[in-house]
């Protein structure tokens, strides 16, 4: 019961980090139909720029933990937000046009680039944040669970929310949700499709930044290949919850993470990522449409 | 135009072929090593590409099917010591049934989720291959030990006697490839690729060309398993990891995807010009990801994207006149 | 004797839309039979039953006496029906005759063996097959065009290869989805022509189309769809004056 509960607990720490990743993938592919693969690497740069903003500027020891964290945050955010829209600008908008293997070969070639000029920046090796962060446990439902991951999940959900209010609630989510069921349809209507591609662009990447950041924070250590990895878990949480579909990307990501934690635990820990791959392929035999997705038939 | 195509490739391939003969005259140790990764290269951006390129199917496993051939090169002889030249068919067609059996639930998929796949598939090989499965593959250690291939009681072992081995396999590939290429098979493929819709409803059978596409290119990539096994006598998991996948996919695409020379070609600079600028070797794929992203913009079609035209002029007017 | 294809009940929804409901008609050897209503009738998805691109809720598709609706698309080809598609879809980088090669596909054999072998026998298939793609070519008036790429041609003369391609499957029965959709008067005139010499060929024609002119004088037989359900069928004639079908039509488009 005791391991059950850590699992559990520690599922829903990395499943929301995978959601967070993957509202990144369903809203890029909701409106471009477009697996953007650079997206896991957009979430290292988060990584790997809040260590540097972190050791340099010490803002928590300036703004006390709680502020100096947040604006670290918005910061990080901010940053990845501008490499996505630049990325969006060089690799993806001038093959708007073109057949979708061009897309989606430029996505690998914007994923190996990103990648690579960090290494190229920061070496190689693992790198690791300073520990700031403070270590206690606190009692739920009779089980010690670390702070941390508790304030992890609260922190991506309450992101998440916020995300789902934006894009139901207001006029900008509005025009994300028409330009994704009809981009030329949403042109008639008077909504600039290109401004939508970009607010999508920096959306998703600060969240995916973000949700970098925390994991920095979280684990202590990044790596500058992290990102595949994470991203193509993410990207199957995407799928899992049907891509496009925002809160289906929240639900996939906490299931997703919850399997894996409770199948390292349970079945083997060696065989830890070939879970979510599994999980993957499954999905798209059986629904590939996603658990909240709707199916669509094929025009022909 | 078609005829003057055809001229000169038979002129590129005898160049090549030249070349290549007279390679171990002026080329060291170091640099026919390097050829004959080259010729690895080729076998299997060629195996891709009748499966990404032809048949139009996004496959980014392809690494899997590779590493299957020589790990079953690798077991046979290790543990039953037969002769390596003989496990080449055994590759060929566990790698084929593998493929078959992987590829069958998942081949209708749509582009992009079919590559999504197969990235998965060929982790799903990799991290049983580091956990030992069913305590055949060595684990993350792999295994070492495999015996040197011998053709007609000559040991191969040397550089330049690897070459000859590789690049025959090579040219005996290149003019079987350039045969299914213009027969009724390659046209299906590309047919699929084009359309499928539009395939299947001409009457061609689509689901069982997606499948023999993954079936026959993993067949090949097997057999390039065995050679790899034999020059290296030592695999281990790693060098068939997402990279080599990615890797294969470039050379398909940057040379001329469906375009027999220009794959040729792309796996040849994807081999060669990190060699050449080996100053810059931590930078070779940040220049490949710049290159993909440039490339796609300015010319998707690859390099060198001609094909030979499987009906000349003069074949039509034959035809015509045989009325 | 039964009809060449005989359509009895047949119901396809998507989701909670009924596109075809309980649709039976004949079509009998020889005839060229038309299927018209207004857009969203159901014509392209009654279509895409009879050629299995879509399977039936309920109802049954027999062909020549033979069950077909449980049959996949290119078994169905090989049964004996061909078809064209309402936006046209050729292999656009191939060559013309390349294209219509697809056809002749289901009636040849050689496969990846006898392809990197090349038998004696392959090489006659593979040179029979080019032939009749080239006399295919030329039935429906596109000579000159065999080696040009499919999307280098005119618009009108891509649904003519098209129509090529079907053919050389050695169909009994083609479908035409709107064969004469982009085409201009002249071309439309030509196309008249063509199903003329297709059906002299003892092929069965089974077509949708827009071209009220052109329905009522290349069609003996006509099935009118509305909302999915078969509202009228006869003659020309009968169909001209029938009161539902000119209700079905006001200010849509002209009978």
């Amino acid at each position: 019961m005791e391991q059950f509960f850590q699992q559990l607990t520690n599922g829903l720490a990395v499943g929301s980090i995978y959601a967070l990743i993957a509202l990144g993938y369903t809203m890029v592919y909701g409106v471009l139909r477009l697996i953007n693969f650079a997206h896991g690497d957009l979430f290292t740069y988060g990584a790997y720029l809040g260590m540097t903003l972190l050791t340099s500027f010490l803002l928590h020891d300036h703004l006390g933990l709680a502020l100096g964290l947040v604006v670290l945050a918005v910061m990080v955010m901010g940053l990845v937000a501008v490499i996505g829209v630049i990325l969006e600008r060089a690799a993806y908008r001038p093959l708007r046009e073109s057949p979708r293997l061009s897309a989606v070969v430029s996505a690998l070639g914007a994923s190996i680039f990103l990648q690579n000029a960090l290494m190229l920046v920061y070496g190689a090796r693992y790198q690791v944040y300073p520990d700031i962060l403070p270590q206690t446990t606190v009692s739920l439902l009779g089980q010690q669970v670390p702070v941390m991951r508790i304030a992890v999940v609260l922190v991506s959900v309450t992101i998440m929310a916020a995300l789902y209010l934006f894009v139901q609630k207001t006029k900008v989510g509005t025009a994300i949700r028409a330009a994704a069921i009809d981009q030329g349809a949403a042109r008639l209507m008077g909504i600039d499709v290109n401004k939508v591609v970009t607010i999508v662009f920096v959306i998703g990447p600060a969240l995916g930044g973000g949700a970098g950041l925390l994991v920095g924070l979280y684990y202590g250590q990044i790596s500058f290949t992290m990102g595949w990895i994470y991203g193509m878990k993410a990207f199957t949480a995407a799928i899992l919850g049907g891509i496009g579909n925002i809160p289906g990307a929240m639900v996939g990501g906490l299931l997703l993470g919850v399997v894996e934690a409770l199948g390292a635990a349970y079945v083997s820990f060696a065989w830890k990522d070939a879970f979510a791959f599994l999980v993957l392929i499954l999905i798209l035999i059986v629904r590939p449409s996603g658990l909240l997705g709707e199916r669509v038939a094929e025009k022909i | 135009m078609a005829a003057r195509t055809t001229t000169r490739l038979a002129i590129g391939y005898a160049l090549a072929v030249a070349f290549i003969a007279a390679a171990p005259l002026f080329l060291d140790a170091y640099w026919l090593d390097v050829l004959n990764s080259v010729g690895l290269y080729v076998l299997l951006a060629l195996s891709l590409n009748l499966i990404l390129g032809d048949a139009g199917l996004f496959n980014m496993g392809h690494a899997a099917f590779y590493a299957v051939g020589a790990y079953t090169t690798a077991i046979l002889s290790t543990r039953f010591q037969i002769p390596i030249l003989w496990t080449l068919p055994a590759s060929a067609v566990v790698a084929a049934l593998f493929a078959t059996l992987v590829a069958r639930p998942v081949v209708h998929l749509r582009g992009d989720y079919l590559l999504v796949v197969t990235i998965g598939l060929g982790e799903i090989v990799r991290i049983a291959l580091v956990n030992d499965v069913f305590g055949l593959t060595g684990g993350a250690n792999g295994i070492f030990g495999i015996a040197r291939p011998t053709v007609f009681g000559l040991k191969i072992r040397r550089p330049h006697e690897f070459l000859y081995l590789i690049w025959a396999f090579v040219a005996v590939t290149v003019l079987l490839f350039h045969r299914l290429e213009q027969s009724r098979f390659g046209r299906a493929l590309n047919y699929l690729r084009e359309d499928p819709v539009a395939a299947e409803g001409s009457g061609v059978n689509t689901a069982r060309y997606r499948l023999l596409a993954f079936a026959l290119g993993a067949a090949w990539a097997g057999m390039t398993g065995t050679l790899y096994a034999a020059k290296m006598t030592i695999i281990s998991p790693e060098s068939f990891g997402f990279w080599e996948s990615v890797v294969l996919f470039l050379m398909v695409i940057l040379g001329g995807s469906g375009s027999i020379p220009g794959v040729i070609l792309g796996a040849t600079l994807v081999v060669v010009l990190p060699e050449v600028f080996r100053g810059f070797a931590s930078a070779r794929m940040l220049v490949f990801g710049l290159v993909m992203m440039v490339m796609m913009v300015v010319r998707p079609q690859g390099l060198l994207a001609f094909r030979i035209l499987r009906f000349k002029e003069s074949d039509v007017r034959r035809a015509g006149a045989s009325q | 004797m039964s009809a060449l294809l005989e359509v009895r009940g047949v119901t396809k929804s998507f989701g909670g839309l009924t596109a075809v409901s309980d649709v039976s008609f004949d079509v009998e050897a020889g005839s060229v039979v038309g299927l018209i209503g207004p857009n969203g009738a159901g014509k392209t998805t009654t279509f895409n039953l009879i050629t299995g691109n879509y399977r039936a809720d309920r109802g049954t598709i027999r062909f020549e006496d033979r069950a077909i609706d449980r049959m996949r698309t290119h078994k169905i080809v090989q049964a004996g029906i061909a078809r064209t598609f309402q936006n046209v879809r050729l292999f656009q980088q191939l060559s013309a005759v390349e294209n219509v090669l697809a056809g002749r596909h289901c009636r040849t054999k050689s496969g990846a063996l006898g392809a990197l072998l090349r038998p004696p026998w392959q090489v006659r298939e593979e040179r029979e097959a080019a032939a009749r793609a080239v006399e295919e070519l030329a039935f429906v008036g596109l000579s000159g065009h065999a080696m040009e790429l499919a999307k280098n041609l005119a618009y009108g003369d891509q649904r003519r290869l098209e129509i090529a391609r079907a053919l050389a499957a050695d169909p009994r029965l083609v479908i035409l989805d709107e064969p004469a959709g982009g085409m201009n008067e002249q071309e439309t005139e030509e196309l008249i022509g063509l199903i003329g010499r297709i059906r002299k060929r003892g092929i069965t024609i089974l077509l949708i189309e827009h071209d009220m002119s052109l329905v009522m004088r290349a069609c003996e037989h006509i099935v009118v769809l509305e909302y999915g359900e078969k509202i009228a069928e006869g003659p020309p004639a009968s169909i001209q004056a029938n009161p539902r079908v000119i209700e079905a039509y006001l200010g849509t488009e002209e009978v």
